[in-house]
């Protein structure tokens, strides 16, 4: 039973073709890499599964629904969670309000569940010490994790992270791999778009590579570090790092 | 691991006690002051409530009107159809006519919205302009030239002038309360967290299940229901109504603009110390004539440039305080 299927997606700024007729499967609960070049159009891959922009043609669905043209906020009531490569905290509100904002909205729930949900997933994501900060002060690192806490505070069935372990210590990191191996158990299917190799694979079962706005590998992780596409893409740094 | 949530503190407790020995004093103004003083008070109360809703609007929900004036001058004149036509009561008229000024306000924002930013401001001024060319052709209302109100339902109010008077003075007082009150409700509830998560990132907002156009619409609505009641107190205490003065883009968003932007454009704090500010030059240099508003406009410029914030940003600023918190503390057990 896959959570959610792109259909020959595509996208287009201008002359630029962002997202060239990409189609993915992924399985309930299981969790995707996805890998490749700066520029390769992978943020706004993420953008049309979360609905923040609408693709030109193709089609997504979501748990056997077709989303393509559904607003973000519905997807997100759908259960597609998401956070941002540059992120965008609430400036004006505390770490805690932050989350509230997704406990509330994206997971609907009453002021005193909402408040439950969103301390539990400030424990989970390590923020808990920070709630009472206001987000415009927290650091890029702490910035980052509020992002994917507030994603989790929507109670998201897939769940879209985007380059969130960059610019880690390897315990940070560790500690990272953990929280969202954790969300994992609990059944959330995952897709995870990251250059630090060593972290994707440990918590994917499948990588997918894009290049130029197409899907130009996808299968096993190491088989296809191993590949000679993405070979061609990181000359060989990435897929060492892989077998190393 | 247990918490419990905190949305008080000390120095928002101080506030309340404070604000409530002020309001004794208000409520006993009639008795403590002159006739003159009261009725300042009394125009403080509108502008103080104005600037506080159109401050919810432009410093909270980014939607920057200058085209407020229409919700105002549509509650004075809906004050007088209601008491001239169909024989209200004046201050029953003051909630019914806001009423109507919110039914208003749902197609007017549902065309608004459409337009973004500056287009929103002009867009909003044009309707308020329409507004004002259509009552002016209501002949039963005056027309151009404006009606007053009928010595008969003004002496429906109270038979003589002095209660007559300090009835005026406590609706003015009842709804500036009222307006403080409810803003600040509305920014503590699950609205208020929505609108500050719209003004700090609307895209995220929209990712985490905000519906942004809902939530800016309610805000909208809801304001322009408030405004319009405060037009029509306006009118009553003014008692004779024109096109021209119910639909003034000076005297009711410009003025309105300069006490939100020199007290603090989106703070609860910052529109009652714009007010006091704005009346205490208005007292001392009035009879100045047009230096007057060279002063006001040069103060103006000078707060945007030094102090963006307003003087309360710059208070809050250095001393880190907040008299009405609407942010929530957690504290683990």
């Amino acid at each position: 039973m896959t959570i959610i299927t792109l259909d020959r997606v595509s996208k287009r700024y201008g002359a630029l073709q962002v997202t060239d007729a990409v189609s993915l499967a992924l399985e309930r609960g299981s969790a995707l890499g996805i890998i490749g070049p700066n520029g390769a159009g992978k943020t706004t891959l993420f953008n049309l599964i979360a609905g923040t922009t609408l693709a030109d043609s193709g089609t997504i669905r979501f748990d056997g629904e077709d989303v393509t043209r559904m607003p973000a906020r519905r997807r997100c009531h759908r259960g597609i969670g998401r956070s941002f490569q540059i992120p965008h905290p609430f400036v004006g509100m505390t770490t805690y309000e932050n989350v509230l904002v997704g406990a509330t909205f994206g997971g609907r729930l009453s002021e005193r569940d909402a408040a439950a949900k969103a301390v539990d997933v400030l424990e989970l994501t390590g923020l808990a010490r920070k709630a009472n900060v206001l987000a415009g002060q927290l650091t890029l690192l702490e910035r980052k994790r509020l992002e994917m806490a507030r994603a989790l505070a929507s109670s998201p069935r897939l769940l879209l992270l985007d380059e969130i372990a960059g610019g880690l210590t390897e315990p940070e990191c560790a500690e990272l791999v953990d929280a969202i191996r954790n969300v994992r158990a609990q059944g959330v299917s995952i897709i995870w778009i990251e250059h630090v190799v060593h972290a994707l694979l440990a918590v994917v079962d499948r990588i997918a590579v894009i290049d130029f706005g197409r899907k130009i590998a996808e299968g096993e992780p190491a088989a296809t570090m191993a590949s000679p596409e993405v070979a061609a893409i990181y000359m060989g740094m990435e897929s060492e790092a892989a077998h190393g | 691991m247990s918490f419990r949530i905190e949305r008080f503190t000390p120095a928002s407790r101080a506030t309340a006690i404070v604000a409530l020995i002020a309001l004794a004093f208000l409520v006993a103004a009639p008795w403590l002051t002159g006739r003159a003083n009261i009725r300042l008070l009394g125009e403080m109360f509108s502008f103080l409530a104005l600037a506080s809703l159109w401050n919810l609007l432009a410093g909270y929900c980014g939607l920057v009107s200058v085209g407020q004036q229409a919700f105002v001058g549509f509650g004075g004149y809906m004050l007088f159809a209601l008491a001239i036509f169909l024989g209200f009561d004046p201050l029953l008229a003051i909630p019914v006519a806001g009423l109507l000024g919110a039914v208003l306000a749902i197609p007017v924002g549902t065309l608004l919205f459409r337009l973004q930013g500056a287009y929103f401001a002009i867009g909003s001024w044009v309707f308020a302009e329409v507004l004002r060319l259509s009552f002016a052709q209501v002949s039963s209302l005056g027309g151009g030239s404006g009606a007053s109100l009928p010595t008969s339902v003004v002496t429906g109010i109270a038979s003589n002038r002095e209660w007559r008077e300090i009835l005026i003075y406590w609706t003015g007082l009842a709804l500036a309360v009222a307006v403080l009150l409810i803003v600040i409700a509305l920014l503590r509830s699950k609205l208020g967290l929505a609108l500050t998560g719209l003004r700090d990132s609307e895209i995220a907002s929209e990712s985490l299940g905000v519906n942004s156009w809902l939530t800016k619409m309610t805000v909208y609505v809801s304001v322009a229901g408030l405004t319009t009641m405060i037009g029509s107190f306006i009118f009553l205490q003014k008692l004779r109504i024109s096109p021209d003065a119910a639909f003034s883009v000076n005297d009711w968003t410009a003025y309105v603009i300069f006490i939100a932007v020199i007290g603090g454009i989106g703070t609860i704090e910052g529109p009652i110390i714009g007010t006091i500010i704005f009346f205490l030059l208005r007292e001392t240099l009035a009879d100045l004539g047009t230096t007057y508003l060279l002063v006001l406009g040069a103060l103006a410029i000078l707060v945007m440039l030094k102090a963006p914030r307003g003087v309360w940003g710059l208070i809050s600023e250095r001393s880190r305080i907040s008299l009405v918190p609407v942010r929530r503390q957690v504290r683990f057990d």
